[in-house]
């Protein structure tokens, strides 16, 4: 308990950090006058009171973070974040129960962007403004944010770090400390988001629909301020510029970061993860355009190049936005970009799924057996992009899918008890766990997460937060060794 | 001339006997005494016993009135720091310095006059490496030794039944392929050198020494023996030093297998090679050679630390059927005794490295030594200066030139070109002339009839 108590201490002091994002919400609601202002302000009030609480009761058990502390805290946020962040949807929407605006902002953090809202044409921008950025700060971690800044509030964060970035590979440091690692990684992603805003408005967005989808897309969220998402817009430039960040979004940020540094684009290609990801995504995406103009889909291949292309990119990096109904595509086509969601995103990027880096260190494992067989003697360790893995990652690694499989699964069997049909049982699930948002059937691209029982949502908000947090840091904290002193 | 070498490793005492022979005052520094002391029993020379990085014994060691400083001991820094030192108190006016590691060799600037001081760098390893990787690239050679950056070649080649010059007089070469210049330089029987006439007959198991340019080795090499196919596949047994340079230098152009008996070094060396395979067994386990299919294997090179072990898995392999297969060892006792026989090629170490630090220890312009039968015969490349007047050697015909009977002019490289020695030749200013020495005691001589008159300049 002594533990728990030490970590609310710091939840507190994050609380009142995450109260100040509803900053930018407020600006707005203030420039649209949506009539949102009070609610926002109320909202922020709460946030900041009961996190200042929290600190205030907990002040005793200020201490040290250990490892154990961070995932508790990391976990502890992911919970705690999304159900502050209801409260603005809760005071504006009229008729919102608790477990839908819950799942709404845990996809938005978790950057999975599954919505249950209809008629998002006509939210307050506001709150729109409020779901995207949700997805925004979801996207690189709050947590990247929070380490970042509370070491100048005197709190210690290394832990965190290790619980938090994705991939298996947390130790390769970029600076020498930690917090300037994360603040490097702040602005690396800072600027691509401002440039992507630019990018949309010069695309032919309105102000408010390109903060709204560079907040998203750099996330790799997926959502969207028209129920149509971006094939509202109709317009194969903005469709471009989108595929472009998402595919920025889609690479290591620590990769973006050292070309920055190095002003040398060589750098992409030194990193095999990244190569492999965006091959793989671009390959998918001209194989696709050839398989609809196969199945006569679309009469032309220029045509079905530019549907295939957006929707490919944005499913497969984990995002989920939607130009068109592709559920109604030949059912090899989405299925397809159901894998390509669940393996092609890479590590330290802000998308989900189990990451090209594991899936590299998967197929490099199935060649090393081949190899055993034929060469008993032979030593063949794992390398990825010439650097040696250690065995012990790779079996974390097996460890992770061997989880998230069974994870699916579970899942799955869970909502097929609820009553769901099969297709929409388990691509929800997969489109959960990944973050990617859309699935398909009941919960396809042209319908949204509105229609499932409170039961389903849960799940579907369970498989998102496990997913999230790579499925590690939250089961751990339901076995009872973590517990015990 | 006085010679300071700093260690007695390997590379150290296989120099200091060399320089002993030709007459060269030598001292030797090492920490440790028993090493030294094996020296000394053998040569003459003096020996200190201390740390070579440090200016004092630097001194006691008479650096002060030294001509030469070889630093060969087993650290890069070490040597670094003792050309540095010598440079920089006591001005010894040439500077050799052993450095192993890619990372010093990749920065030039390093060893320049403001920084390290070392004239000239050597890595022992790296010339080994090239120096196998030539005789897997030719894989009939015995030897391949290049002068004036790669032009030309020296090649030594075995004759044997099935190459068109075999059982023929050497005036045969001229008249089957008149369109290429090669010059054969010397020719060794089971008994001793012949010194190669026009009339000349090539026997089998003949070893032939001959020069051409380098783009022309092959067609030559074909005169004297039926041809291989080009070797494909390579196994390496050692994965020390020389091992892993070579591994790496072949891994893209050929299938090589590496056989490291440390499984830790194993974990090391498939991590640094791209697409060697790594195999962790003994070399002379006959199983494990089986299983990797020794019979296919083109190139077999064993290059452990350890002689007999060298030995052994050379014999398994060629037993099992390997195309070619080298043997680095380094007691010159066994090297006579097995060159020729069941291995195709012994290699001694300190032969192959000493050619290029005996280039700098040479009177007159030497630019570069080979040492060729493991000591007893070299190839020399001098560049000439001066004029008629001032030189033996420039403005004459090579048959007018006072050379000593066994030694022989192979080439001439003028600028761009490779010329072959015929006697009509006339010499100029600025050449490098390859002059193959079939007897070591010459050397002194052919340097002396190179070198400017006093008063040249």
């Amino acid at each position: 308990m002594h533990r728990a108590l030490t970590v609310i201490h710091v939840l507190g002091l994050m609380l009142v950090v995450f109260s100040v994002t509803y900053v930018v919400p407020l600006a707005a609601s203030w420039i649209y006058d949506d009539g949102t202002l009070s609610d926002f302000l109320m909202a922020m009030v709460w946030t900041s009171a009961i996190g200042f609480l929290m600190w205030l009761l907990t002040r005793r058990y200020k201490g040290e973070l250990s490892v154990r502390h961070g995932y508790l805290l990391v976990v502890a946020m992911w919970t705690a974040m999304p159900a502050v962040a209801t409260l603005p949807l809760l005071l504006v929407i009229n008729g919102l129960s608790f477990t839908d605006a819950y799942f709404e902002t845990m996809s938005g953090l978790t950057t999975t962007g599954a919505t249950v809202l209809v008629g998002l044409d006509y939210l307050p921008p506001a709150i729109n403004v409020w779901r995207c950025e949700l997805q925004w700060l979801g996207g690189m971690g709050i947590i990247v944010l929070a380490v970042a800044i509370l070491p100048l509030l005197g709190v210690g964060g290394r832990q965190l770090f290790k619980a938090e970035t994705p991939g298996p590979m947390k130790d390769t440091a970029l600076t020498p400390r930690i917090a300037e690692t994360a603040r490097n990684l702040w602005l690396v992603y800072l600027t691509i988001t401002l440039a992507c805003i630019a990018a949309l408005k010069w695309a032919g967005m309105n102000w408010l629909d390109a903060v709204c989808h560079a907040f998203s897309a750099m996330g790799l969220g997926g959502f969207s301020t028209h129920d149509a998402s971006i094939g509202y817009f109709n317009s194969p430039l903005i469709e471009l510029v989108m595929i472009v960040f998402m595919l920025f979004a889609v690479v290591n940020f620590s990769t973006h970061f050292l070309v920055w540094r190095s002003k040398s684009l060589k750098v992409y290609l030194r990193d095999s993860e990244a190569v492999a990801s965006l091959g793989l995504i671009l390959a998918s995406c001209a194989g696709i355009a050839l398989f609809l103009r196969w199945q006569d889909v679309y009469s032309n291949y220029w045509v079905a190049l530019r549907y295939a292309s957006f929707n490919v990119v944005s499913i497969a990096t984990s995002s989920g936005y939607a130009s068109v109904d592709y559920s109604r595509w030949p059912i090899f086509a989405p299925l397809w970009m159901m894998f390509l969601t669940a393996i092609a995103a890479s590590s330290g990027s802000t998308g989900g799924g189990i990451k090209m880096v594991r899936t590299l260190v998967l197929v490099k494992q199935a060649g090393r057996e081949f190899l055993r067989l034929l060469h008993p003697a032979a030593i063949n360790p794992m390398k990825i992009g010439g650097q040696v893995v250690p065995n012990n990652i790779a079996f974390a690694v097996l460890g992770f899918i061997f989880l998230y499989f069974m994870t699916v699964v579970t899942l799955t069997f869970i909502l097929l008890i609820s009553g769901m049909d099969f297709i929409s049982a388990f691509t929800a699930v997969l489109a959960s766990i990944n973050n990617c948002g859309p699935g398909l059937g009941k919960v396809g691209p042209a319908s949204t997460y509105a229609g499932l029982t409170d039961f389903q949502t849960w799940v579907c908000t369970t498989a998102m937060l496990v997913g999230r947090l790579e499925i590690f840091t939250v089961l751990i904290l339901f076995t009872p060794q973590f517990w015990r002193r | 001339m006085k010679i300071l070498i700093l260690g007695a490793g390997q590379v150290g005492s296989t120099v200091a006997e060399s320089l002993v022979n030709e007459a060269n005052d030598i001292t030797v520094v090492d920490t440790d005494a028993e090493k030294l002391h094996q020296l000394q029993d053998r040569f003459d020379l003096r020996t200190l016993t201390g740390n070579a990085g440090h200016p004092s014994v630097l001194e006691q060691a008479g650096i002060a009135d030294t001509d030469m400083l070889l630093a060969v001991t087993q650290s890069d820094e070490v040597n670094m720091v003792a050309c540095k030192l010598a440079a920089s108190l006591y001005n010894t006016p040439t500077r050799i310095a052993r450095i192993r590691s890619a990372d010093f060799l990749a920065r030039p600037e390093v060893f320049s006059k403001e920084n390290f001081c070392v004239d000239f760098s050597i890595c022992p390893e790296q010339i080994l490496t090239d120096y196998i990787v030539k005789l897997i690239e030719f894989p009939e050679a015995l030897q391949v030794q290049k002068f004036s950056q790669g032009k030309a070649s020296l090649v030594a080649v075995r004759a044997f039944q099935g190459g068109p010059l075999v059982g023929r007089p050497l005036s045969f070469l001229r008249t089957n392929m008149p369109q290429i210049d090669t010059r054969v330089a010397a020719i060794f029987r089971k008994h001793g050198p012949l010194i190669p006439e026009g009339t000349t007959v090539i026997e089998e198991g003949d070893e032939i020494f001959f020069i051409a340019a380098t783009d022309n080795i092959r067609s030559v090499l074909k005169e004297m023996r039926r041809m291989d196919k080009p070797s494909k596949r390579v196994m390496i047994v050692g994965g020390g030093n020389i091992g892993l340079r070579l591994a790496k230098a072949l891994e893209h152009d050929y299938q090589v297998k590496l056989i490291e008996y440390n499984k830790k070094s194993c974990q090391k060396l498939a991590g640094q090679l791209t697409s060697t395979l790594v195999l962790n067994g003994d070399g002379t386990d006959e199983k494990l050679l089986h299983q990797e299919h020794i019979g296919e294997v083109d190139v077999f090179c064993a290059l452990t630390n350890d002689d007999e072990n060298n030995i052994m898995s050379a014999l398994l392999a060629k037993q099992g059927g390997a195309g070619k297969v080298i043997a680095l060892i380094n007691r010159s006792a066994y090297v006579d005794l097995l060159q020729g026989g069941k291995i195709d090629i012994a290699l001694s170490p300190a032969h192959v490295t000493i050619g290029s630090l005996l280039a700098y220890v040479r009177q007159g312009d030497v630019a570069a030594v080979h040492s060729l039968r493991r000591g007893a015969a070299e190839v020399l490349e001098l560049v000439v200066h001066g004029d008629r007047q001032s030189s033996r050697v420039v403005g004459r015909r090579i048959d007018e030139i006072d050379l000593p009977r066994g030694a022989t002019i192979g080439a001439i490289v003028r600028g761009e070109d490779v010329i072959m020695g015929h006697h009509d030749l006339v010499i100029e200013a600025e050449d490098h002339v390859i002059v193959f020495v079939i007897d070591k005691v010459m050397v002194r001589k052919v340097e002396k009839l190179f070198q400017v008159k006093i008063g040249f300049f």
